[in-house]
């Protein structure tokens, strides 16, 4: 079982989105487990991210630790996780919990699923490398529910006392949460004029155009960075989309057919797809 | 030992990895600190949240950070953080609690600490130092730096006559031998019954030990030695009984076989009359002041 290797980066294919995608499906499917509709509308940002973001010396922080799966199967991507590694997910006595682990994966800095948490934790990151004088930046994916906890709105405040242009929080606006959609809970929109009022800079982008995404996180600026990227809870996934749900619930054999069907008539993969 | 400690962490400013964020406290007491550490001083506001947050990031980095506040501010509001970014992590973080126990005294309930250290203890892994004089802070912040784990640190008020010759910072001391009890004292309360017993015949007087970090490891030989040969235990802390030194040393007791003859244990009982004054005020309220616990001997 691979848990550690050297980080390859590729550039992005519709294919590799809807590969990343389908190996997605069959792991939440053979674990039998829910929290799958965040986990895909947080793929394509992770694999953006990793994939065509992130430079050595850059660091990642997965604030949104309910996503665990879908940053399991970019490392996967990434060949830093085999299917060995993803078979245990969810399983006993394995390192791949449905919340990112404090220990035993090599990227996977903090154990995170709480939420709020990884704002606070990436302006530790970011702080560090602007006292040392180190290039690298740091990059934090952010739910949309998230921003109802109050850690996240100082961290915006220090942030930017602190001058940490070199970190850039990603808001996966999926407009759905726990126990309703986010207008419904707790309305913040619009989050952009916020956060450009806590002087953060703001680019609001469709979080599955891979290169609007990418090209909103390789532009840098004079101070902490927000790409705000609407996503579709359940993307790709027809009865899955924009449905609560499937925040929740695990896949029947029939619907994970029918699931895989959809996303490979949509992205032209071969069924010979293989991990 | 505000002062203490700034003047102690001054003196470790040079090293390379030390960073020290504040919640926005340390207004005439922290400025030599910050003239020191330069940009390695951070006031991160009042949002002790974020910071502690910010401190994990730091560590994981590969910092040793050191966040501040008024005790109860630093462990209990950003106790997840403590718990998740930092302990589960095993970062070495220090968090540094001013006015641990009634230290903040009349400025009221929200200031005071009486849990901290039995709430800190429970999450496992963090070293906890409580200093009882001055002179024990530049021990402590050596300790601290010397092992690469989380740690709070609570700071107090050195309460020992002017003129004790204060032994060197030790995990466990035995101020004063004597034969009429066994007292264990954790922290600065230390200080206070020191004045009151250390003139008294040796029939009289108790034996004095003072804990100063948490969880205390192994049981001093000497010390068990001195809860054989007298007839009554006491344990003295400015900290509620749950999670206290109290509960802990009557576990490793009964767990090692040993039964004191009579044990008592003193702490903090929150507010019993309702009302708010000085750190000695709470104290007496609690029996914590050295003439009930003189008398307590019996």
């Amino acid at each position: 079982m691979r848990l550690a290797g050297t980080t390859m980066h590729t550039s992005l294919s519709p294919h590799d989105l809807a590969r990343a995608r389908l190996r997605l499906l069959q792991m939440h499917f053979e674990a039998g487990v829910g929290h799958i509709g965040g986990n895909l509308s947080a793929l394509d940002l992770l694999m953006v991210v990793h994939h065509e973001l992130m430079r050595p010396g850059d660091a990642f922080v997965l604030s949104k630790g309910h996503s665990a799966g879908a940053l399991y199967v970019t490392l996967w991507t990434l060949g830093r996780l085999d299917d060995e590694a993803l078979k245990t997910f969810h399983r006993d006595d394995t390192l791949l919990a449905a919340h990112p682990p404090p220990a035993g994966l090599a990227d996977v800095l903090f154990a995170t699923g709480s939420l709020g948490h990884g704002l606070p934790l990436s302006c530790g990151l970011a702080l560090s490398r602007k006292l040392r004088g180190e290039a690298g930046r740091v990059w934090c994916l952010m739910s949309d529910g998230e921003w109802n906890e109050g850690s996240n709105w100082e961290a915006l405040i220090f942030a930017r006392q602190q001058g940490l242009a070199n970190l850039t929080a990603i808001v996966d606006l999926n407009g759905l949460q726990g126990f309703g959609t986010t207008a419904e809970v707790a309305d913040l929109r619009p989050l952009a004029t916020k956060l450009r009022d806590f002087g953060w800079e703001v680019e609001e982008v469709d979080g599955h155009d891979a290169a609007a995404v990418a090209a909103a996180g390789r532009r840098e600026g004079a101070a902490p960075r927000a790409i705000l990227a609407t996503t579709t809870k359940g993307r790709g996934v027809s009865f899955m989309q924009d449905r609560m749900e499937w925040h929740y619930l695990p896949l029947t054999a029939d619907l994970y057919e029918q699931a895989v069907r959809e996303v490979r008539a949509a992205s032209d993969v071969p069924s010979a797809m293989a991990g | 030992m505000r002062n203490a400690f700034c003047a102690a962490m001054v003196a470790v400013a040079e090293r390379p990895e030390v960073v020290f964020l504040t919640g926005d406290l340390g207004f005439m007491a922290l400025e030599p600190l910050r003239d020191a550490l330069g940009r390695r001083f951070i006031n991160a506001g009042v949002a002790e949240q974020n910071m502690v947050g910010v401190a994990a990031g730091l560590a994981r980095a590969g910092w040793r950070p050191w966040a501040y506040s008024i005790a109860p501010f630093i462990y209990a509001r950003p106790y997840e953080q403590l718990r998740n970014d930092v302990a589960m992590h095993a970062l070495p973080v220090t968090l540094v609690g001013n006015g641990g126990g009634y230290g903040y005294g009349v400025m009221g309930a929200t200031h005071h600490a009486l849990e901290d250290y039995g709430a800190v203890l429970a999450l496992g892994g963090i070293r906890v130092l409580v200093p009882a004089f001055d002179s024990d802070v530049a021990g402590a912040v050596a300790s601290i730096l010397g092992q690469a784990r989380p740690a709070y640190l609570r700071l107090g008020l050195d309460g020992a006559p002017k003129d004790f010759e204060r032994p060197p910072f030790a995990p466990w001391r035995r101020l004063v031998a004597g034969e009429a009890a066994t007292i264990l004292v954790c922290g600065p309360l230390a200080g206070g019954l020191l004045g009151a017993i250390r003139d008294l015949p040796r029939e009289r007087r108790p034996s004095l030990w003072l804990v100063s970090e948490l969880p205390y490891g192994e049981l001093p030989e000497a010390f068990l030695a001195d809860v054989a040969a007298t007839p009554h235990l006491v344990v003295v802390e400015e900290h509620v009984a749950t999670g206290g030194v109290g509960e802990r040393l009557a576990r490793d007791l009964l767990l090692r076989g040993v039964a004191p003859r009579r044990f008592t244990h003193r702490h903090a009982l929150g507010y019993p009359s309702g009302r708010y004054g000085s750190q000695a005020f709470h104290r007496r309220e609690c029996g914590l002041d050295p003439a009930a616990i003189l008398a307590a001997l019996g």
